[in-house]
């Protein structure tokens, strides 16, 4: 292939990929990261509708239990809430039905201890000195439920309060919650394998255990370096949701409930690459599936190109062939006016000619003249000039014959003759390149009836090509044979030969081994269509470096 | 029997005027017009047997020089002249009435033939 159809092919390749594999590339990719996206979003919904209700049933938990302690205010008088062996009673009862209730306390408004049941490690008189300011927050509304304590002995509770009617002031009625008691609850929520769900406070620090990271009353790892602090429930039922990137383990997930019975969160995270684990798979198979198809699509646009390249280099080689076609008919055109022109203005004057002769003649026939003694010179002369004017138009007619292109016609005339004619039109051509035209005609020949002027054209064709195989130097011969029905012509040249893969294609319309443009492709064509519509066969033998010999069979009629 | 009477018609001068002294010189009464209106206002007043007409001529050319001939005498035999390339005007002109169209330049016995072949005709169709 040539450089520029190399370059065009390039092109169309790019061109074709840009718009097939490309898009598909392109619309893949996009399509990956919107489901992605929405698996994200998903999962976060997901994440955020089981904080909600888990966060319900924590809500549930702290209001049963506070609902108890506050039965019992309601229930007793304040002697009886004060009594020691009273409380120590219903501890105990308490304690039947539920193991969550580790001691029970009753203080007065200013935090002084009334009376206490349970661990005394967990009742002392100092326990509740550090936590006046809640106290004070719970009897003024009522209830409330403390934030995590550790006891000596590594227990682990949280404070409930009721507060007490007093006449004077109010006080309230205290439980100890131990943790066991919820922190299953919220590890109930840890899912999968990454998953992680842990209560925090105000502060942020951990009320329960989490998965990973971080003991009681630490900051939990997953939320070191965020700095923004977490509010109370802003409104009930409100779940916030926030992002958090961490490195190369993938992004973590993480809602926040909001508590509404303590001044708790409860934080459940999710790892993302856990949630989208099969979905990263299925983008897998659609990655292979995409690669796929866009190599197939590759491969298809080389098929395709390959195809418009063809087409464009026939069209291209058609288009050549066409002008060629197109000059050489206008040569034609103009060549057989001016032969019409030539003959008309040179046929007049040589009528004149041959009639002052023909009336030389007349008068020499006369008279005494013929007494003249140079009569023999006179008549010789006047034969001479009608010898040559019969020549001149003879050559006149000559040129007609060959310039006129007509509708196919049929007359009787002699291969010989015709021959002899063409190859004197490639006289002087073949002598300036040193190739000899040998004449080998069989004597005897019959005249046929056929389209002369066709066939010498198609003669004119196959002797101009085997000038051009020649090159410089060398020999065409012509040989005719003939018997009752054929007569056939030999036209042999010592050229360079035809390749045995040429051979089969040298009669196909616009087969050429010349340049584009040198060549169109269409005389063997052309005069292979001539020959069989008169009914007869052109053959070519050939043999590489040795020569070529194109074989014309007409029929006699 | 009276002798054959042709009229010659060629822009041609030396050309028509030896032909015309040649046909003479063979015993024919023959005349020569220079051009086709020439060779209508000749025919006005004189009767032929045998009219041989160039096909190209200025002005009017011989196939429209035969169209006015046929008009005016269509007993008038009349033989086209025509140079080789200009064959369909010969054909032509016989599709016009024309006799027979001889190629130029002919050989005089030829055209001679020609003519009488037409007055043989032309006698034919008188008697």
């Amino acid at each position: 292939m040539e450089q520029r159809y190399r370059k065009r092919w390039w092109q169309h390749y790019l061109a074709l990929l840009s718009c097939s594999v490309l898009p598909l590339l392109v619309f893949s990719f996009v399509l990956a990261a919107f489901w992605e996206q929405s698996a994200i979003l998903q999962a976060h919904h997901s994440l955020r509708d089981q904080a909600e209700s888990r966060r319900d049933l924590l809500d549930l938990f702290f209001s049963e239990h506070l609902a108890q302690l506050a039965t019992i205010v309601s229930c007793s008088t304040l002697p009886e809430l004060d009594s020691e062996r009273n409380l120590n009673k219903i501890l105990s009862g308490l304690r039947s039905n539920s193991q969550a209730f580790l001691a029970l306390a009753t203080l007065g408004a200013d935090g002084t201890l009334h009376a206490a049941a349970g661990p005394p490690e967990l009742t002392g008189p100092k326990e509740f000195d550090a936590q006046t300011a809640w106290l004070n927050a719970a009897i003024a509304q009522g209830q409330g439920v403390s934030d995590l304590h550790t006891g000596p002995a590594g227990v682990a509770y949280c404070l409930l309060a009721i507060r007490v009617p007093h006449a004077d002031k109010p006080g309230a009625l205290v439980a100890a919650l131990s943790l066991d008691s919820f922190e299953p609850l919220v590890q109930k929520a840890w899912t999968g394998n990454l998953g992680d769900a842990y209560l925090v406070n105000l502060d942020q620090r951990l009320q329960t255990r989490p998965r990973f990271g971080g003991g009681l009353l630490e900051q939990p790892v997953s939320l070191s370096g965020t700095s923004s602090a977490l509010t109370p429930a802003p409104a009930p039922s409100e779940a916030t949701k926030t992002m958090q990137r961490l490195g190369r383990n993938g992004e973590i997930l993480r809602v926040a409930a909001p508590l509404r019975q303590a001044s708790w969160h409860l934080m459940l995270t999710q790892n993302t690459e856990e949630v989208l684990a099969p979905l990263l798979q299925r983008l897998f198979w659609l990655r292979v599936l995409v690669l796929l198809a866009a190599s197939l699509l590759a491969f298809a646009a080389v098929y395709a190109t390959n195809i418009l390249i063809n087409r464009i280099i026939t069209a291209d080689r058609e288009s050549a062939a066409c002008a060629d076609m197109l000059l050489q008919g206008n040569k034609m055109i103009a060549l057989s006016k001016v032969a019409a022109g030539i003959a008309h203005e040179v046929n007049n004057p040589l009528a004149a000619i041959a009639e002052k002769a023909g009336w030389l003649k007349d008068l020499l026939a006369e008279e005494d003249i013929a007494a003249s003694p140079n009569f023999a010179e006179f008549s010789e002369s006047v034969d001479k000039i009608e010898h040559h004017v019969t020549r001149a138009r003879n050559i006149i007619l000559n040129l007609l014959g060959f310039a006129r292109r007509m509708e196919p016609t049929r007359e009787l005339f002699d291969i010989p003759t015709l021959l002899d004619e063409t190859i004197g039109f490639l006289d002087n051509e073949s002598r300036y390149a040193g190739i000899r035209i040998v004449k080998a005609f069989a004597a005897g020949l019959p005249q046929i009836t056929s389209d002369r002027s066709q066939i010498q054209q198609v003669v004119l064709n196959l002797l101009n090509n085997a000038i051009d195989a020649i090159g410089r130097d060398g020999t065409i011969t012509v040989t005719t044979r003939g018997d009752q029905d054929m007569v056939a012509i030999d036209i042999a040249d010592t050229g360079k030969g035809i390749a045995p893969a040429d051979l089969n294609n040298i009669f196909q319309p616009f087969f050429t081994t010349k340049a584009v443009g040198k060549g169109t492709g269409l005389g063997l064509s052309i005069s292979h269509g001539i020959i069989e519509k008169l009914g007869g066969k052109l053959t070519v033998q050939s043999k590489v470096g040795q020569g070529t010999v194109f074989t014309l069979l007409l029929p006699k009629q | 029997m009276e002798p054959l009477r042709v009229l010659f018609v060629d822009d041609e001068d030396d050309f028509r005027e030896t032909i015309v002294k040649r046909l003479k010189a063979r015993k024919i009464q023959a005349e020569g017009a220079g051009s086709g209106a020439k060779a209508l206002e000749i025919l006005k007043d004189m009767d032929f047997d045998v009219i041989v007409l160039d096909v190209k001529m200025p002005d009017m050319d011989g196939l429209e020089t035969l169209r006015h001939i046929k008009a005016m005498k269509p007993e008038v035999e009349v033989i086209m002249l025509t140079g080789h390339a200009s064959v369909e005007f010969g054909l032509k002109g016989m599709q016009l009435g024309a006799f027979d169209y001889v190629m130029k330049p002919a050989p005089l016995n030829e055209l001679l033939e020609t003519i009488n072949q037409a007055y043989a005709k032309k006698r034919g169709l008188n008697h």
